[in-house]
């Protein structure tokens, strides 16, 4: 039965990634004033898909665990800015917080993905 | 879980726009401040950030750190006022480098990134929250 074996689908790594993705674009915004700071970033479709340059860590069994540590290796890549600053630095605040308004509002959506996931295995569970 | 980290990030920040906006208002109080030699005349103060990345983990994890405050090093304006009793042997009074409207503009562009971390800390919080309510 899929559903049991594998209850959350893609959503437990989604939402693992977008924690991830969160914390990023928040120290970029951190850092908006320092000196020669290079924004960072990271392609969700990448490591979600596999095909970045590193990709979700491999796993030999199915109970086996998923962690970000592996995803983060090479796929933390650097944001191109659309415009230079004279010190250096890459982070354009209003691009950061549209990218972080939009990570959260699509975490948001995992989590109630998520929810109505466990909600329905409750309720076939008891089977009322 | 890593919605955490954004607090110790965003926190971070909001101390260094925090040791800013008090540099701000020195520079700010200290406007035409005037002394009787270069050395001892105010000079304009500013914060040096310096990123500080979370080497036991990876290296996106990136606080802001408050390296040191530095002086500036525009010269100072001397004016020559002979009645004044500051004055130096050859009458000249020196007067703090601080450019308000330059100060003006940084309290504005530091109370914005202020807002921006208060407001990722916000949505990071919200998010934690509804994580720990999954399935209730």
């Amino acid at each position: 039965m899929p559903l049991l074996q594998n209850p959350f689908g893609i959503h437990d790594r989604a939402l693992m990634l977008r924690d991830m993705k969160s914390t990023i674009i928040a120290a970029n915004m951190a850092n908006a004033d320092t000196p020669n700071y290079k924004a960072r970033d990271i392609d969700f479709r990448d490591i979600m898909q596999g095909t970045g340059a590193g990709q979700m860590i491999n796993t030999t069994h199915n109970d086996h665990m998923q962690t970000v540590f592996g995803a983060a290796g090479g796929n933390v890549l650097y944001r191109v800015p659309s415009s230079s600053s004279l010190d250096g630095n890459t982070v354009e605040m209003d691009v950061e917080q549209a990218h972080y308004a939009d990570n959260a509002m699509r975490a948001q959506a995992t989590l109630t993905f998520l929810n109505s996931r466990i909600k329905g295995i409750k309720t076939a569970l008891r089977g009322e | 879980m890593s919605f955490f980290d954004v607090l110790g990030i965003s926190g971070s920040a909001m101390n260094a726009q925090m040791i800013r906006m008090n540099t701000i208002s020195s520079n700010l109080a200290n406007v035409g401040v005037i002394s009787s030699s270069e050395e001892e005349a105010y000079k304009a103060k500013r914060p040096v950030f310096r990123t500080v990345y979370d080497n036991f983990s990876e290296q996106y994890k990136a606080t802001v750190q408050v390296d040191g405050i530095a002086n500036s090093d525009k010269p100072n304006d001397r004016r020559f006022e002979p009645d004044n009793p500051l004055a130096d042997e050859n009458g000249y009074i020196y007067i703090s480098n601080v450019n308000s409207i330059e100060e003006m503009v940084d309290m504005t562009i530091a109370s914005r990134s202020y807002q921006s971390n208060v407001e990722a800390i916000n949505t990071a919080k919200k998010l934690v929250l509804n994580t720990l309510r999954l399935g209730q």
